[in-house]
């Protein structure tokens, strides 16, 4: 772990940013931080990335430091395999969800293994930055939430922010880290909210999940782009009466479930929500733990809701795709009716 | 001597010393002809090689890579060759005696690793596949080490750092890119151009044949290509990606690919050790001195089988073997050696016993390899091991614990 890299400034400065503005705030303050941090990919340059996370970052660190990468998705993490072997901190950009799989063999076959294949004599502090996600009514390859596929992999570390606030932390923690993080960016909150930024305050730790909203009858476990959707459900649901707890995640791999065991078994229920495929997804594994550690005190098995065991749909119907709040009640719903 | 070799210009126009084709007896057919004008040659007809030694033991020279060699240089070729070739039929034979699951052989590829790994300097970093036992060599990585991996006790627990040798890397062409990232940060640290020999670096990337075909080694080039990166991509066409020919790889010579990438590529005779280090230097020094990548084709047979799975009489001609017996990389150095009295009998032997010496370490070595604690497995996944991780490694550890306990 780097420590420079996590050094805070006294000053407190506090701004209305989106989350693109944060991540764009955070990659620039690990870049001033240590310039061994390098930022790669295709457009991060002159355009600043698709989604303009990385704006005005290589104006002002230059070519050298924020790298216009040729079309080639195995190479961009391969050569970032060497740059992170040569002592560099390479930062990533997976211009989409859907453009990873080519890579998918150097993350999972190289990034993953080689300190555990080196027992131990090298380290891959590399990020992996990908947005991920639907509802921006994007054509296909665009929407996709490939989380369960990273997560399954030892030797990564997958994160994903779901406000301004933590994406600013967690970007800088994840380049911090001495380990491959696979950094997941819900692209469709990319400008969605402004919030208040305190670039003085302590962040939570990168690998921890953290209750949003705190209720007695039953426990939402989501992450990324549901948060905002469990968040809402709770409101509808409290004006009827209910209260839900609702628990991000942020952290994928490693799980931190201490918050949600802890909610489990006061409220005795658990929805767990997620735009990725039901089958064998981040939900499985989570009902399955909560079922071992909280077996006694629940009163419904744990329900999932997610997207369809299909490709992601054409745009059109992918918000039938999506989990909204009325499935995620439904869920709750149907707990209650056990 | 410095040497360079000329930029991907060479391959305009102008007779190019390296593409030219060998003459053919004079009967080739029409469209033959034309076929040779436009792909090169053909595997028949085996293209000119840049050689400096022939099988025959004579001395050749190349307009843009000879060089003098010392005697000294010469029998420490010589050496390193027969040492690495009993290295190679020693782990043979322990996989035969059960002691190794496996072994990946280089019979016939010592020259083209000497030469290679012998032209590196200390400060140029090597990324191999699972077969450079003879580049290991020259950096100094313990044999044992490599046979560690065969044998299952790591996956290859040297100090890459130290060594300036990168991991063996089983998925085929995976390294390359690493290599290439590995250079833009010598570029970085600005070890590269410098003028200072002693400072400026490179990289080297070793594949096979077949790997040129996975997408990777082709990105590789390209970012080589595009960010001007200091590396040395080393193809071994040693003929074979275990049963699939050449042929089923590529329609032109490999090397000739270079040029489609914006970098000079040579074909090498892979069997010649004089010429694998001449050629390898000076792609090297290009390298170094900042002016990019070079595609060295040495161009070899790989007379072993791919490993010691395999039955290449399943798909390889005997005839085939036979012949490249004759253009054995250690049988001309010797007749070289000898011709000009560069060696006698007695230091041949005295090679030979250290060659017997190394058989013994390596059999001992290889047997007395303790097992890994079986809790190693729960070792280095992360540089900051997580909880979950935590907990398995104890609750496995308690698991074994109970039985031992538990008997008592
Ligand atoms: C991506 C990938 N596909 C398949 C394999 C299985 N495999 C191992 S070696 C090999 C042949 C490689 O041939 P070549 O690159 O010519 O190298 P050689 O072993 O002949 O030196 C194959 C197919 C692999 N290791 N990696």
């Amino acid at each position: 772990m780097s420590e420079q890299l996590l050094e805070r400034p006294a000053e407190r400065v506090v701004e209305r940013v989106t989350l693109a503005k944060a991540l764009n705030a955070g990659l620039r303050r690990a870049m001033e931080a240590d310039d061994k941090v390098l930022v790669m990919g295709e457009d991060v340059g002159k355009l600043g990335g698709v989604f303009r996370i990385t704006d005005g970052l290589q104006k002002d660190f230059g070519e050298d430091r924020v790298i216009d990468s040729p079309l080639a998705e195995s190479g961009i993490v391969g050569t970032a395999v060497g740059l992170a072997l040569r002592g560099y901190r390479p930062v990533v950009e997976i211009q989409f969800d859907g453009f990873v799989y080519p890579a998918y063999d150097q993350i999972v076959c190289q990034v993953a293994k080689m300190r555990y294949r080196s027992g131990g004599n090298l380290t891959m502090p590399m990020v992996i930055r990908i947005p991920y996600g639907g509802g921006i009514g994007a054509v296909e390859h665009h929407s996709e939430s490939p989380e369960a596929q990273f997560a399954h992999t030892p030797g990564l570390k997958v994160v994903t922010c779901s406000n301004p606030v933590d994406g600013y932390w967690m970007i800088q923690q994840a380049i911090a880290s001495d380990d491959p993080v696979i950094f997941l960016e819900p692209k469709r909150q990319y400008h969605a909210d402004k919030v208040d930024l305190d670039t003085s305050a302590t962040p939570d730790p990168l690998f921890a999940s953290r209750v949003v909203r705190s209720g007695s009858d039953a426990t939402l476990v989501t992450y990324g782009p549901q948060v905002k959707v469990a968040l809402a459900a709770a409101e509808a649901a409290a004006a009827e009466g209910r209260s839900l707890e609702v628990i991000d995640l942020r952290t994928l791999s490693p799980l931190d479930l201490g918050p949600v065991y802890d909610s489990v078994r006061r409220t005795g229920r658990a929805v767990v929500t997620h735009e990725a495929h039901v089958n064998l997804g981040m939900g499985a594994e989570i009902a399955a733990r909560i079922s071992e550690e909280c077996f006694y005190s629940l009163e419904a098995p744990v329900l999932r809701v997610g997207g369809y065991d299909t490709p992601y749909p054409a745009s059109r119907i992918e918000e039938e795709f999506l989990p909204d709040l009325d499935r995620v009640l439904d869920a709750v719903d149907r707990s209650f009716d056990h | 001597m410095s040497q360079q070799l000329t930029g991907p210009d060479l391959a305009g126009e102008g007779p190019d010393p390296r593409t030219t084709t060998a003459s053919s007896d004079g009967s080739t057919s029409g469209s033959t002809q034309a076929f040779e004008e436009v792909f090169g040659p053909t595997r028949d007809n085996e293209p000119e090689l840049v050689q400096l030694l022939t099988p025959e033991g004579e001395r050749q020279h190349h307009p843009l890579f000879d060089q003098d060699f010392s005697a000294d240089m010469l029998r420490g070729f010589y050496r390193d060759m027969v040492l690495v070739r009993r290295l190679d039929t020693e782990a043979t034979a322990l996989q035969r005696h059960g002691e190794l699951g496996l072994w990946a052989q280089l019979l016939g590829q010592e020259a083209a690793q000497i030469g290679a790994g012998r032209a590196l300097r200390a400060q140029d970093h090597v990324f191999p596949t699972y077969r450079e036992h003879g580049v290991a060599w020259c950096k100094g990585v313990d044999p044992l080490r490599l046979l560690a991996i065969f044998r299952g006790v790591d996956q290859g627990a040297w100090d890459p750092e130290a060594h300036h040798f990168g991991l063996y890397t089983i998925v085929i062409g995976a390294q390359t890119l690493h290599a290439v990232g590995y250079g833009m940060g010598m570029q970085r640290d600005g070890v590269v151009g410098t003028g200072d020999p002693d400072r400026d670096a490179a990289v080297i990337a070793h594949f096979g044949d077949g790997a040129s075909s996975q997408g990777d080694v082709n990105e590789a080039f390209i970012f080589a290509a595009s960010y001007n990166a200091p590396v040395v991509f080393f193809c071994q066409n040693n003929q074979w990606a275990i049963s699939e020919p050449i042929e089923r790889q590529s329609r032109i010579p490999l090397y000739q690919r270079a040029n489609g990438f914006g970098f000079p590529g040579v074909r090498v005779d892979g069997n010649d050790v004089l010429a694998t280090y001449a050629v390898t230097q000076a792609a090297l020094q290009r390298a170094r001195e900042g002016q990019g990548p070079t595609f060295v084709e040495a161009y070899t047979y790989r007379m072993g089988a791919h490993t010691t799975t395999d039955d290449p009489t399943r798909y390889r001609l005997n005839d085939d073997v036979e012949r490249w017996k004759l253009r054995d990389p250690i049988k001309r150095l010797e007749v070289y050696l000898r011709r000009n009295g560069l060696v006698d009998d007695a230091w041949l032997a005295e090679v030979g016993e250290e060659a017997n010496e190394l058989g013994r370490t390596l059999r001992e070595g290889c047997k007395s390899m303790p097992d890994p604690k079986p809790d190693a497995m729960f070792a280095h996944v992360y540089a900051e091991e997580t909880e979950e991780l935590r907990a398995q490694r104890e609750g496995f550890a308690a698991y074994h614990a109970s039985f031992e306990g538990g008997a008592a």
